[in-house]
């Protein structure tokens, strides 16, 4: 972009960090020798978690169903590799709080061998409805980190009418390139998908968006998408928040979604690169979503990099395959603005899943924080133009409601406000907090509007059976008054009879 | 510091390498150049002025947070309660004694800042609440400014003199020091019934690069605004307060002096005296007490403005920058409550847009 | 000086009457709290608190009878949230914040006598003569009316615990207070 450009089109709301993403970006891919052993988690979705179907002991092929999805926004889970199930247990999640959540244990028999696949050679052929069962089958779901069931969304585009389909190739975090390396790689895979879904949800146009930090990806798309014109590539300035999805529509199309509503609802939907791709193997090629490309960088990664994993690796064992410098002083699961910070390296990779960094002493440095001087740089950077100080000032006071007030809800938690506070304030920290604190809040009000409905069907009960109790006693009271009656009219009726 | 179960580290994991002090230093970098110029101008008394003023703003400071049980040194290194005192010596003459300077100090920070919280959560400024304090009890001493002295010129006093001149005040036969500021004398000049036309033609004399009687701040109008404009590149001020402030005084000033030149100053004049460009690029840009969103900074500089000009022209001081911000300050919570962003996906109301397909 | 010493004494005077006068005929009902209180309460009528439900704890505490510490279950948070309403000062260092709890039936030690059973305000056990109860937890609210009840003491109360989806980011700790 020239310098006019950079001047005149730079938005004004978000921040450009330092990048961190050469010289991993640029690495050529690598693929990780299969692991012995990978715990494939149940729950690597927004959605119910998925249901085991296989049983501790059985062979698996790479691919074979391993837990079907659970209720309308679910995904399935399949074998990374073939070989046996030994456990269904817990592991830790990847997760700030360390807890565990349920897991498949596989012992990978190391050949690799899949299983049946139904390849598609024409899937504009094939009927919407389809694709979308394909799509859920193979268990793709968003792979940019949302993590929503790609066929789900594609229903919801169907129904509303989408007309536009606006693929996110951002991929806006400092240090991350996973996205950048599918581009340059596979584009062919990309542009595939991208144009399955335009059938699948019946979009007429797609809008590639890819910041201008990727010449090379830009490149390689481009060359791609060349016969396809309704695929149309679109640089974007390299700006953070840039792939947010509101944020990227609002570049693309000059669209806002409004607040509290969906991207469908003013005619887009949103997918990601990779899962573009994961699409276009699931359609064309039948194979579920058991692997993906994931960015091992940070200054304590010795050869950082992107890595083709299977799904339920460890993250120990992929840092281990790039090299580690030193100890890590900190593990982050997806990028620094806003990615999760891990307890250990033994976590498995989830779907979700686009970088793993090992920031080495300097990275980790957390600046003590100091007090609000009110300068508000946070508000010149909120991409949802909020007032971040006021709500942090409110929930540190422990006024929930005021920071409701100032529109919390609207924020996206993407950390531009405490990565520009001069007195690093952990603000979104203060949010996430006070979200959590509310849905608690809203939980403990449900619960006790139902211990009332409880307790007052308790009494209900008592005075009903009370009532029965009286009722029956009364019925027997009368029974044998009216027996007596009759014993005593028959008595009294006899003694005339009997003279003799 | 690790992630750990009691200590859990929330994104984002990278921060700007920017920080409190950093902001301060640069305030105070772009402030030196001003304040040196008028050292020269003043001399020795303006030195030890300003050495007073800063050294007892940061004892304030300090009392205070002994008082609180906390730390002194971290929060002294931030460098606000030297900017506070380094402003207030900027607005004060340059050889008041030194008692004004003590107390304009402490009542700075420690009245103005400290008792509201400290950093961050204070109303007022605390400079100009210092200035206007000193203002009104001691208006014989705050309102004795002299004619420029430069260092090393002759009947300029030394080093030890000038010490003496500070702690004891002026000596009987020092000649030729005292003089008015041009506000004072234009307001005096008018109040006599003499027009301006006539009494400017033998105002005190002014050099076009800011030598005139004034406080360091007014004398060295021009350095005080490149400053200015050099914190805007450095990005630690918007062009919004400094440009309503200015053009609050002078679009007034420029009006009323078409309409009647003998009573009204001219809008060249009014900018470069007084504290206005002191006031418009270090003073009403205080990131404390103005408000959060540019179009409220706008509505507060502009207010600055216009009752700095109200004040200087109608009002019984001659000059108004401080009492002007300090009202304008009052408003800032209420500015901030009616001025807000217009938040994504919400009209400015804050209900939720329509779908547009 | 004497007129201005009256004046302005009458005019005190004067204001002072017209409040006092005020305060006496356009004076607001106090009514109305004692709905908002009793819906504060948990509202699972376990008389922990001395009073027959909490409509009537509610009532106490309107008139100014009960201390806002009454209710175990509501624990520190409620006192917090009384107090805060009523306007009156407490010192609730002393009120022990356990937290949310729950019920817990240690099934090797129950002999099936059913009297928690019939002491649950919400119906949270079920289970039957001769046979071990258990804990609905969805229904419990901690009101702990049933621990004291049983014989053989298999009944606890346990803090809820923790899961992925309900873990809550702590509020950051100011460095320096």
């Amino acid at each position: 972009m020239g310098i006019f450009d950079h001047i005149f089109k730079q938005p004004r709301w978000g921040v450009h960090p330092e990048d961190h993403k050469r010289p991993a970006a640029d690495v050529s891919l690598r693929t990780l020798p299969p692991p012995a052993r990978l715990y494939m988690p149940l729950h690597q979705h927004v959605g119910g978690a998925a249901r085991p179907i296989v049983l501790v002991g059985q062979k698996v092929l790479k691919g074979q169903l391993l837990a079907e999805a659970q209720g309308n926004i679910s995904a399935p889970i399949h074998a990374p590799v073939s070989g046996t199930v030994t456990a269904i247990g817990e592991v830790t999640a990847p997760h700030p709080s360390g807890l565990g959540f349920a897991a498949i244990t596989l012992d990978s028999d190391f050949a690799g061998r899949w299983i049946e696949t139904a390849r598609v050679d024409d899937p504009f052929a094939l009927d919407p409805a389809e694709i979308v069962r394909l799509t859920a089958a193979a268990g793709v779901v968003g792979l940019g980190g949302a993590t929503f069931p790609a066929a789900v969304k594609f229903v919801l585009g169907k129904r509303l009418a989408v007309k536009s389909l606006i693929v996110n190739g951002g991929e806006c975090e400092p240090y991350l390139s996973s996205d950048d390396r599918i581009m340059r790689d596979c584009a062919d895979q990309v542009v595939d998908g991208a144009r399955i879904v335009m059938h699948a949800i019946g979009a007429i146009e797609a809008l590639v968006g890819i910041e201008d930090n990727k010449p090379e990806a830009i490149a390689a798309m481009r060359i791609a998408a060349a016969p396809f014109p309704e695929v149309k590539i679109r640089p974007v300035p390299a700006r953070y928040p840039m792939g947010s999805d509101k944020q990227l529509i609002q570049t693309l199309t000059g669209k806002e979604v409004p607040a509290d509503a969906r991207a469908a609802e003013v005619g887009v939907l949103v997918h990601n690169v990779s899962t573009c791709a994961a699409v276009h193997k699931a359609v064309r090629l039948g194979q579920p979503l058991v692997e993906r490309i994931v960015t091992i960088n940070g200054g304590a990664v010795a050869n950082p990099g992107n890595i083709f994993a299977p799904l339920g690796t460890l993250v120990e064992e992929l840092l281990a395959f790039c090299g580690l410098r030193d100890t890590p002083s900190r593990l982050i699961l997806g990028g620094p603005m806003m990615g999760t910070p891990l307890l250990h390296g033994r976590i498995p990779l989830v779907k979700g899943a686009s970088g793993i960094l090992a920031f080495d002493a300097r990275e980790a440095i957390v600046p003590e924080a100091g007090p609000c001087i009110r300068c508000g740089g946070c508000t010149r950077a909120c991409p949802m133009g909020l007032l971040p100080l006021e709500m942090a000032t409110r929930i540190r006071a422990g006024d929930l409601d005021g920071a409701v007030g100032f529109h919390l809800t609207d924020c996206i938690a993407c950390g531009c406000c405490a990565y520009v506070c001069p007195s690093h304030i952990p603000l979104v920290q203060y949010f996430s907090h006070a979200k959590g604190e509310l849905s608690a809040r809203e939980r403990a009000r449900l619960r006790t509007d139902a211990a009332k409905r409880l307790a007052e069907a308790r009494i209900v009960r008592l005075e009903r059976e009370a009532k029965e109790k009286a009722a029956i006693a009364a019925r027997r009271k009368a029974e044998r008054k009216a027996a007596k009656a009759a014993a005593a009219a028959a008595t009294a009726a006899q003694p005339e009879g009997e003279t003799a | 510091m690790n992630h750990s179960l009691d200590t859990p580290v929330a994104a984002p994991h990278t921060t700007t390498a920017n920080s409190a002090g950093r902001v301060m230093a640069s305030v105070m970098a772009a402030l030196a150049p001003a304040t040196l110029f008028g050292f020269w101008l003043y001399g020795w008394p303006a030195v030890y002025l300003w050495l007073i003023t800063v050294g007892f703003a940061m004892l304030g400071e300090a009392f205070c947070l002994r008082l609180m049980g906390r730390q002194a040194a971290p929060v002294l290194f931030d460098g606000s309660a030297v900017l506070t005192g380094w402003l207030l010596a900027v607005s004060l003459p340059p050889w008041a004694p030194w008692w004004i300077g003590a107390f304009g100090g402490l009542f700075a920070t420690v009245l103005g800042k400290q008792v509201f919280g400290g950093l961050g959560q204070n109303l007022f400024n605390p400079a100009m609440v210092a200035r206007v304090a000193l203002l009104i009890s001691f208006p014989l001493q705050m309102t004795a400014w002299v004619a420029p002295l430069p260092l090393f010129s002759a009947g300029a006093p030394g080093i030890i003199d000038g010490l003496r001149i500070t702690l004891k005040g002026v000596p009987a036969g020092f000649d030729g020091f005292a003089s008015a500021s041009l506000l004072g004398f234009a307001k005096t000049e008018l109040s006599r019934g003499l027009d301006l036309l006539q009494s400017l033609l033998h105002a005190p004399a002014q050099a076009w690069y800011g030598s005139r009687a004034g406080s360091l701040g007014e004398t060295a109008a021009w350095l005080i605004a490149g400053g200015g404009v050099a914190m805007m590149f450095l990005r630690v001020i918007t062009w919004h307060i400094p440009f309503a402030m200015l053009a609050g005084i002078a679009v007034p000033a420029a009006i009323l002096h078409a309409v009647d030149p003998a009573r009204y100053l001219d809008a060249g004049t009014q900018l470069l005296s007084g504290g206005a460009m002191l006031g418009a690029f270090f003073i009403a840009t205080d990131y404390v007490t103005s408000p959060n969103t540019p179009r409220g900074q706008l509505i507060f500089g502009a207010g600055c403005g216009l009752l700095t000009w109200v004040i200087r022209t109608w009002a019984g001081y001659p000059e108004g920058v401080a009492f002007a911000v300090l009202l304008m300050n009052s408003l800032t919570p209420i500015i901030d409550s009616y001025v807000k962003p217009r938040i994504y996906g919400r009209d400015r109301k804050g209900a939720a847009l329509e779908p547009v397909k | 000086m004497l007129v201005a010493v009256g004046s302005l004494a009458v005019l005190g005077l004067a204001l002072g009457g017209l409040l006092g006068t005020a305060a006496r005929y356009l004076a607001v009902e106090e009514n109305p709290i004692e709905g908002e209180l009793k819906e504060m309460l948990p509202g699972s009528q376990c008389g922990q608190c001395g009073y027959v439900g909490c409509g009537q704890a509610a009532a106490a505490l309107a008139r100014g009878e009960a201390a806002v510490t009454l209710c175990p279950p509501g624990g520190r948070a409620l006192a917090e949230a009384l107090a805060a309403r009523l306007g009156v000062k407490v010192d609730l260092s002393a009120v022990a914040d356990t937290g949310p709890q729950l019920a817990l039936v240690a099934e090797e030690i129950c002999i099936g006598c059913c009297r928690c059973l019939k002491a649950c305000p919400t119906d949270a056990i079920v289970g039957a003569a001769k046979q071990i109860h258990n804990v609905i937890r969805e229904a419990c609210t901690g009101c702990a009316a049933c621990i004291d009840r049983c014989p053989t003491e298999a009944m606890s109360l346990v803090p809820v615990p923790v899961s992925l989806q309900h873990w809550i980011w702590p509020k950051p700790v100011l460095a320096a207070a």
